[in-house]
């Protein structure tokens, strides 16, 4: 069956499904571009709309916004869901089913709905929105992803080095950090990649939980779609998918990267 | 004995200790920032509303009994149906091309590639892409109006058209992932089996490939259904002011409208379709797995 061909409607339909995928948002990015404020019609190269961007604070500001939730969010997210995959790996212990149960819970809850019980926490325990209530909020809905994809690079690890480094005297926590991290890496590197990249695209939890001082990136990008002014939002569109886009290849390359053990040796 | 060797023996003897240990903070931070905003927003959904945003002490059952108000009920049953909706058309999209990239040889990772590269970039940036195609003035009305197939440009934006398109653009890689997952673990003797037991490849697709990739059907499907059900974006920004899903109704209640207790309502109702959804779900896998598949 391999080596039949596919039926040429059939591949013709998928060819089509594909430019529906990917179209959209090619033209976006050919037409921020385009000199031509107003019109769909093709007025010339510029690459004005992106010095525009660079002009205007409330984007640079949401930017810097951005990243420092995103690199705080993702740390404390990184570290806890860790921690977390590895109890859930490596030992038994009572309440583990509750245990993953609960890890699923954030991962199907509409994210509207998290986060207005999140601004009804905030408003009920006068927690101030800002910067540090969307760090809490993004920390919560990524611990969970990080902790499934760790959980599922520990179930693929070979166990035999640590227990290798015990033998050679190695007391646990010396064989944590200097081996079992190491072996990890690339799993925790691509838990974190998502969780920054998933925090960076926010717009739905955050809008409710930044309160009125704070805009993280997407929330300007939000702003600037809903009054469609001027091709600015194209070259900010563009600018935000060429970043998603580094992360993402960045997040697959670092999870492909085999481990120090990838392959176990057969053991007769 | 140092303090380090005590400390990890302590750890050593108890195993469940250590197993908590570890998940303490990421559980607390669960708890704390997750559940009790959920408990409290089903607490609020039995309050009456007060005027400034919040909710006054006491209970009642009102906030729900406003669902039977043909007015929301119409917009339950409307969402239910877009969702619905998008996970039929994403199944017809997605199947096929989940088949063509099972089958796609040497191109079989550029092509999943390319189905991921959307999973991961920002949904407000896909949203506004769609709509920039279909807007008034938009390319897909100009280009037809230069091939002089129409007149006029016609509104496409607040149309079920561009809820129901933007939705399915938004989710179709949520389908085809899982399908190519099972399709891939495809057992190709059976194929043969059935192919040297005179079996025509009509019939070989639908009684053993189409059988078989059951699971990843069944829980791409739920990908879509459950995001598609709570989606608040799509509707927002094609929808216009028009297309009013649960999702939208929500966020109005949290910001112009100040009904906290009813958005919270509202929010139930919409957790309440998708455990629905998940519930459903287990049951297929289970019986499934049940079947010894």
């Amino acid at each position: 069956m391999k080596n039949q061909r596919l039926p040429y409607w059939l591949t013709l339909g998928v060819a089509i499904v594909f430019l529906f995928m990917h179209a959209p948002l090619m033209v976006l990015v050919l037409f921020s571009f385009n000199d031509s404020k107003f019109s769909m019609e093709w007025k010339g190269f510029t690459t004005k709309w992106y010095e525009r961007l660079a002009e205007r604070q409330d984007i640079l500001d949401g930017l810097y916004s951005s990243l420092t939730v995103g690199l705080a969010s993702t740390v404390i997210a990184t570290v806890l869901g860790t921690l977390m995959a590895l109890a859930l790996a490596r030992h038994e212990f009572r309440g583990r089913r509750a245990m993953e149960a609960l890890l699923y819970v954030p991962i199907v809850t509409p994210e509207i709905v998290v986060g207005i019980s999140l601004l009804i926490l905030f408003m009920a325990a006068h927690f101030p929105l800002g910067l540090g209530s969307i760090t809490v909020a993004h920390v919560a809905f990524n611990i969970s992803f990080v902790a499934v994809v760790v959980h599922a690079r520990l179930q693929g690890m070979d166990r035999n080095l640590e227990e290798a480094a015990m033998i050679l005297g190695a007391d646990e926590i010396t064989a944590f950090f200097r081996v079992t991290v190491p072996q990890l890496w690339p799993g925790i590197l691509s838990g974190a990649m998502l969780a920054f990249t998933m925090s960076f695209d926010d717009y739905v939890i955050t809008s409710f939980v930044a309160g009125t001082d704070a805009a993280t990136l997407p929330m300007v990008v939000y702003t600037m779609v809903k009054k469609n002014i001027e091709p600015s939002v194209n070259a900010i569109s563009t600018v935000v998918l060429i970043a998603t886009t580094i992360l993402i290849f960045v997040a697959d390359r670092a999870g492909r990267e085999k481990p120090l053990t990838a392959e176990k040796a057969p053991v007769e | 004995m140092t303090a380090r060797q005590r400390f990890l023996r302590f750890f050593h003897e108890r195993p469940q200790l250590k197993a908590w240990a570890l998940l303490a903070p990421g559980l607390t931070w669960l708890v704390v920032f997750f559940i009790v905003p959920l408990v409290l927003m089903l607490g609020y959904s039995f309050m009456p509303r007060n005027v400034y945003g919040g909710v006054d002490f006491g209970f009642t059952l009102e906030n729900y009994g406003r669902f039977f108000d043909p007015l929301y009920l119409k917009i339950v049953l409307k969402t239910t149906l877009y969702a619905l909706g998008c996970t039929a058309v994403c199944l017809l999209l997605g199947f096929p091309v989940a088949y063509a990239i099972a089958r796609g040889g040497r191109f079989r990772n550029f092509l999943i590639f390319l189905v991921m590269l959307p999973f991961w970039t920002s949904f407000l940036v896909r949203m506004y892409a769609m709509m920039f195609l279909m807007r008034d003035s938009g390319l897909i009305n100009k280009t037809l109006m230069d091939a002089g197939v129409i007149e006029t440009g016609f509104e496409m934006l607040s149309t079920p058209f561009a809820v129901l398109t933007g939705l399915v653009f938004g989710f179709l890689p949520f389908m085809v992932l899982p399908i190519y997952a099972s399709l891939e673990k495809l057992d190709h003797a059976l194929l043969e089996a059935a192919s040297v037991l005179g079996a025509p490849p009509a019939k070989r697709f639908f009684r053993v490939t189409l059988p078989l990739s059951m699971p990843g059907v069944v829980a791409g499907s739920l990908l879509v259904f459950i995001p598609a059900l709570g989606s608040f974006l799509t509707s927002d920004v094609l929808g216009g002011a028009k297309e009013i899903l649960v999702g939208n109704l929500v966020q109005n209640q949290f910001t112009s409208a100040r009904d906290w207790p009813f958005g919270s309502a509202a929010s139930f109702v919409m957790m309440t379709l998708v455990l629905g959804a998940v519930t459903l779900y287990l049951r297929v896998r289970d019986a499934d797995e049940a079947m010894g598949k």
